[in-house]
């Protein structure tokens, strides 16, 4: 073994003050960035410790070690190793001990202040847990011979043992590593002196560690990085026979002994060992004629030098660029490999597509992140687009000149082709980020991916599909009705008699509802696909022959499971009868109730809403979810994993959120209404005022809120309009009730007068455009980016006006809540949305757009399936009871969705169809 | 709506409070008198020698199926708090003071149910805690009357089981859960260096709740008022090395160790807790206190917990305990998992030799701790191993030496 780094463990050294004039400089002036880089540099180049040292007059020690440690805790690619504190102030070490969550090593403790104090911090130490450096130093000094440094070593250790109940195996001893080839023939020994002692300390103190701070031996040369390197390595390779355990040094500047040039490696053993009374001198000679020979290769000995880019092939630059999703000189480079390449088409299936092999590999094994991936297909889509005129010019070139040759071997070239996927939004909805994603991904694993857009309406599905002979048929879709549209296509797949294979995605599809409704509908096999990083492994599953018929099984076996569960489970839960459930709805004592008065009655339209003062309002755990990088923000930071690739995104996100908010790109718009409003059992009816709605009306300011009138204004009144909501009918245990929104609403017989608000709030149609703009100009990365925004923009314009609606009715203006507690809701009332499981009936949101002249108000429509469009749209109801929150209705009962059915006037099977997913019952 | 890395589904609630405690209890430590063992040690040992022990299940969903009232937790109309200037609903600590009888009754269900051990209603009971509801003052009497209760059913416990001949002993442990704000990591995310509270105010918060549960009670006969500390729902490492050091401290001043068992919370499948750390590298972290027995308990479910419940077993030199959630939160909060689901999942862990203590977090209640305790009381408890004799470091990852 003659690599010192592979026995050895390394604890990088650059991040002390002492030994790195850059590190010294950054902390000087509190450069953080910096400080954090050069950590960051040592644990790639293998630091498996980092020593820490701040010590320096003119610097606050604690605060200074307090803030770098905090700091480098949000890094997990450096937080993973453990941190050594390097300090010669007690109070240093301490304040950097309350920092550590792992358990690291304190750099030292040592007799020089007597027993007590050594024992006194000891015992310190044991109770933070940190394993101990101790400096084979006492009273007298430091040791500087073999006994010496034994003695005190062997003294210190039965003190921390035998007095200090400290584990052994948590003392490492440092004896001393001192300068030698000073000139001064005492000094000469000193190496040998340490590895004596080292092998003792070793032998006769069990469980004890040897460290040692290497660069102390090879001062005389200080200038002179060549010889330094040498002789470093070369006492390595001597103290790790010795027993050496640890050593602090530069971790990417060891040097490997048997690389050393070998009259060079002669001279410094000469030194190190001590072998002749001429070594010094000889050495020092050698180092001269080193030192004036080659300062240019003296850099370093034998260091991994990172190859220049310019010394790469044009060919590995642009797998590069691919893999690292760098597209600075990607058309630069294409149009270089055009030149040395005989066709076009061969940069894309050579290193184009390796570098797409790479990217997929790595998404495969979870070494790289979906928006890095993403990134890196769009450097692939910018080659593409730069090489395509040429692949059109050649084509053309060669129909005219050999087209009879040409055409068989495009018939070859045909069966070999890559496979094809036909992606759709089903009809009724619009949402789509996660179909892009899905796109790209398959893209970038070398699939032909025909993407239909959104609104797909079943028949183009099937069209496209036949024409396009594709190999799979992939459909997304974001809100409940579009479960129904799913299973429709799939039906008429199987009628049309296709027998591709059928993918099913998108936030509210599951395995269950697959396995249950859709997969029977489709005998050739339908698939769900849990999120983008598994499509590929499906995908190419379903397309070999040799792994889809088991796959296939599989797939089958499960999915009968999953309806014999389903089956299971319906006959185990008994819903309650819907009166019960009634009988059962939560106590309000409503002549104590305090219904708050909203500052005006009607509709109100927000037009050219900043985004700025959108922004703080904005959820931003979310936007990674988009992206698949699950954990909670902030802290998703801090995910040693993901965390780094969390922070580019968020920054990318942040760049692109200026851009939209400085050029005005998006235009949010909200519409916002109150009304007075009683509940009759489980419907809220909704009365009109002397105006029409949508003319807005304040009441006078003089109106107390808690002056409630003692009867209803509008008793007599036909409404205005009736809300129909459903109560939970499963079985609850005592104490516990069945709820229904209609609960938080004074009932009629209450005699008192409440109020009900409702919003739908939107990004504004430019969310779609700014994407289709960056689509085609094949920049996936920033498109998908984009919808993400657009989508966090609409969920926190939805936040900001329910914050205004709060103050409207006056408790708002008392809350003093920070953004993040608005994100946890920690404010009065909630504001459900039709179609989410409170209100799982979508239609409910032509009641709610009618009542607000909604599509007028903010251009937001919806379509057949009562998805808004645009997609970055919000809509709901504002309840403001103090008891109001979220619940789910779960299953629903043939009873109540027979009432409820006649409560809307509407057809049961509609009501049925639009509540599909929720039904406890199979519909006729 | 499910995300594991909810600090809301880690039992504990997470909110502003504007407590900050300044004075240092960092006590000089000296090489100090021998503490001695409380004589609790001998009859844990000899309970975790014999079988595999059975702790008690949530306290709060027991809470919640009462649907109690803001005059609940203010002790009544009239009560002692009725005056109390901010809600109190919601602290569920505060019960011990204000509905002792509810939280005796939830402990007898436990026993009843065959818990050899229930946790002290202590979990939120810090100040830094308490300042939520502006009750930091009455964190003594909530700690001690929370012990006096648990021992109370205790007693009654034991005092049955002696008269169907079979006495068994019953032991009362004093929850001491996270806190709403972390020493390793900052609420700013602007300012990664921000430290939301100090390591000093920690130790002094846990160190006031531990000397509160371990003063002698009434009638423990000069023993310490619980049997044990569990550290629990640890999701930040560093914050639970305070506690433990917070625990060191007053063992030194009172003279008198009680077993200290802690129980780390794994937020996502991969393995990490929301600090980041692995298993292995927790472990690494908090071996130095020689813990009476190392856990994992809360967020993932028993079954997401195998792998990192059988990496502790193949690791720690003491008992091993794990007390899940009734499975995952479901999409509205609750828990699915069954008493019969629960079972089989610890039986499974229990007849694979990893476990030496199993109970429930989050949605159990006492059918499934019935049920838990009914499928490993045959079965052998792991056996510990060896101490190892390796220098063991860690950051976000483990570092071992041999």
């Amino acid at each position: 073994m003659t690599n010192a780094a592979s026995t050895l463990l390394v604890v990088g050294e650059r991040t002390n003050i002492t030994g790195s004039p850059k590190f010294a400089k950054a902390i000087r002036n509190a450069d953080w960035r910096a400080a954090i880089e050069i950590a960051r540099q040592q644990v790639e180049n293998g630091a498996n410790i980092i020593d820490i040292n701040v010590d320096e007059a003119l610097i606050d020690g604690e605060a200074t070690m307090v803030h770098f440690l905090n700091l480098i805790a949000a890094e997990p690619d450096i937080a993973r190793v453990p941190v050594m504190l390097d300090s010669s102030k007690w109070s240093v070490l301490e304040a950097g001990l309350q920092c550590l969550q792992g358990k690291g090593i304190v750099n030292s403790i040592s007799l020089k202040d007597g027993e007590a104090e050594f024992l006194r911090r000891a015992a310190l130490l044991r109770r933070y847990g940190a394993a101990a450096v101790v400096m084979a130093f006492d009273e007298q000094g430091q040791a500087a011979s073999r006994d010496d440094k034994v003695r005190i070593c062997t003294r210190a250790y039965r003190l921390l043992t035998e007095r200090a109940e400290f584990p052994p195996e948590d003392i490492i001893f440092d004896p001393n590593v001192l300068t030698v080839a000073t000139g001064i023939d005492e000094h000469n020994n000193y190496a040998v002196d340490f590895f004596e002692a080292a092998r003792i300390i070793k032998q006769t103190l069990p469980g004890a560690k040897v460290s040692g701070g290497i660069s102390n031996v090879s001062f005389a040369f200080r200038g002179n990085n060549p010889v330094r390197e040498a002789i470093h390595t070369v006492f390595l390779y001597h103290a790790i026979r010795a027993g050496l355990d640890m050593a602090i040094v530069n971790a990417g500047m060891l040097g490997n002994y048997d690389e050393i040039d070998p009259a060079l490696r002669a001279r410094v053993e000469d030194v190190i060992l001590n072998r002749h009374p001429e070594a010094t001198d000889n050495l020092i000679a050698l180092a001269e004629k080193i030192k004036s020979q080659n300062t240019a290769v003296g850099a370093s000995l034998a260091a991994p030098v990172p190859v220049p880019e310019s010394n790469l092939t044009v060919e590995e630059r642009l797998s590069r660029a691919i893999v690292a999703g760098l597209d600075a000189n990607i058309e630069t480079d294409t149009e270089l490999a055009r030149q040395k390449f005989a066709r076009p088409l061969d940069i894309i299936e050579g290193p184009l597509m390796d570098g797409m092999r790479i990217v997929g590999e790595r998404f495969g094994a979870g070494k790289m992140f979906l928006p890095q991936v993403v990134k890196s297909a769009r450097v692939m889509k910018r080659a593409v687009a730069y090489l395509t005129p040429f692949m059109e010019e050649e084509k053309r070139r060669l129909a005219a000149q050999e087209s009879g040759v040409r055409s068989q071997k495009s018939g070859e070239k045909q069966s070999s082709r890559a496979p094809r996927v036909v992606l759709a939004t089903v009809k009724g909805d619009v949402h789509d980020i996660g179909k892009n994603i899905v796109g790209v991904v398959l893209a970038c694993n070398n699939y032909e991916v025909h993407d239909l857009g959104v609104m797909v309406p079943c028949e183009k599905i099937i069209a496209e599909a036949r024409r396009l002979n594709a190999d799979l048929v992939g459909l997304s879709g974001l809100i409940t009705p579009s479960l129904d549209e799913m299973t429709h296509v799939a039906a008429e797949m199987s009628r049309a008699g296709l027998d591709i294979p059928l993918l099913i995605g998108g936030a509210t599809t599951s395995a269950a509802h697959t396995a249950v409704k859709i997969a029977p509908a489709y005998p050739p096999g339908v698939v769900h696909v849990l999120d983008a990083s598994r499509v590929v492994n499906v995908a190419s599953a379903l397309l070999s022959p040799t792994q889809k018929p088991a796959f296939l099984a599989d797939i089958f076996a499960r999915q009968q499971k999953l309806r014999d569960d389903f089956a299971a489970r319906r006959t185990q839960k008994q819903l309650l009868p819907i009166a019960t459930a009634r009988a059962n709805r939560p106590p309000v004592d409503w002549s104590a109730a305090d219904i708050p008065r909203p500052e005006f009655l009607g509709t109100r339209t927000h037009a050219d809403i900043p985004v700025e003062d959108i922004i703080p309002y904005i959820d931003w755990s979310p936007f990674f979810s988009a992206w698949e990088l699950t954990g909670r923000y902030p802290q998703i930071f801090d995910d040693p994993k993901i965390g780094a690739e969390a922070k580019k995104l968020h920054a990318d996100a942040q760049q692109l959120l200026a851009k939209i908010a400085r050029e005005k790109l998006f235009a949010p718009r909200a519409v916002i209404g109150f009304w007075p409003c009683n509940s009759t059992d489980d419907d809220i009816e909704l009365y009109g005022r002397a105006n029409p709605p949508g003319e807005p009306e304040s009441f006078s300011k003089s109106t107390s809120n808690t002056a409630q009138p003692k009867a209803s204004p509008y008793p007599d009144k036909t409404p205005l309009a009736r809300l129909h909501h459903l109560r939970q009918q499963m079985e609850k245990p005592a104490g516990q009730h069945n709820h229904c929104l209609a609960d938080y609403i004074a009932p009629r017989e209450s005699n008192h007068t409440d109020y009900i608000g409702g919003f739908v709030v939107t990004a504004g149609d430019g969310v779609e455009k700014l994407a289709a703009e960056y689509k085609r100009a094949g920049d996936d990365y920033r498109a998908i980016m984009t919808q993400a925004l657009g989508d966090r923009i609409a969920e926190a314009l939805a936040e900001k006006m329910h914050k205004h609606a709060r103050d409207l009715c006056g408790f708002g203006k008392t809350e003093n809540l920070t953004p993040e507690d608005l994100i946890r809701e920690k404010y009065r009332g909630i504001r459900p949305a039709p179609g989410y499981p409170a209100c799982p009936d979508h239609t409910e949101k032509q009641t709610l757009f009618r009542l607000l002249n909604a599509t007028e108000a903010t251009g937001v429509s919806l379509t057949e399936s009562c998805a808004m469009a645009p997609g970055s749209s919000v809509s709901g109801w504002y309840f403001n009871h103090p008891d109001s929150k979220y619940f789910g209705v779960g299953k629903l009962g043939r009873d109540q969705v027979e009432d409820y059915a006649r409560r809307k006037t509407m057809p049961q099977a509609e009501a049925e169809k639009w509540l599909g997913p929720w039904l406890d019952y199979e519909a006729a | 709506m499910i995300c594991s890395l909810q600090l809301s589904q880690l039992c504990l609630f997470v909110s502003d409070f504007t407590f900050l405690a300044t004075d240092n209890i960092l006590m000089p430590a000296t090489v100090a008198n021998p503490i001695k063992e409380s004589r609790s040690f001998a009859g844990l040992r000899e309970l975790f020698a014999a079988r595999i022990a059975v702790l008690d299940g949530a306290m709060g969903s027991m809470l919640q199926t009462h649907s109690l009232t803001e005059t609940d937790f203010r002790g009544g109309e009239g009560g002692r708090l009725a005056s109390h200037p901010h809600d109190l609903r919601g602290n569920n600590d505060l019960l011990s003071l204000t509905r002792p009888d509810l939280i005796e009754k939830i402990h007898a269900d436990y026993f009843a149910a065959g818990a050899d051990l229930v946790e002290t209603n202590t979990f939120n009971a810090t100040s830094i805690s308490q300042a939520d509801y502006h009750t930091e003052n009455l964190v003594v009497e909530i700690n001690t009357a929370a012990a006096e209760i648990a021992r109370r059913a205790a007693r009654a416990a034991e005092a049955g089981s002696r008269e169907k001949g079979g006495p068994r002993r019953r032991f009362v442990v004093g929850a001491i859960g996270p806190l709403n704000r972390t020493l390793s990591m900052s609420p700013d995310v602007n300012r990664p260096e921000y430290r939301a509270v100090t390591w000093a105010q920690v130790v002094a918060a846990y160190a006031e709740q531990i000397r509160a549960l371990t003063a002698p009670a009434p009638d423990t006969d000069g023993e310490p008022g619980v049997d044990a500390l569990l550290i629990e729902t640890i999701f930040d490492t560093l914050n639970a090395k305070a506690a433990l050091f917070a625990a060191e401290n007053v063992f030194a001043e009172t003279g008198v160790r009680v077993p200290v068992m802690v129980s780390v919370t794994i937020t996502d499948a991969s393995g990490r807790t929301l600090s980041g750390q692995t298993v292995e590298a927790f472990y690494n972290s908090i071996r130095h206190t020689r813990p009476f027995s190392v856990g994992i308990n809360c967020a993932l479910g028993g079954a997401a917990m195998r792998p990192h419940v059988e990496e502790l077993a193949r690791i720690a030199e003491c008992p091993v305990t794990c007390h899940p959630n009734a499975g995952l939160p479901n999409a509205f909060g609750g828990y699915d998992e069954t008493p019969a689901d629960m079972a089989r999942i610890l039986g499974e862990f229990a007849r694979n030799g990893l476990v030496n203590m199993v109970g429930g977090c989050c949605g159990s209640t006492p059918a499934h701790i019935r049920a838990i305790a009914g499928a490993v009381s045959e079965l052998k408890p792991r056996a510990t191993p060896t101490r190892h004799h390796d220098l063991r470091l860690s950051g976000l990852e483990p570092l071992n030496i041999q």
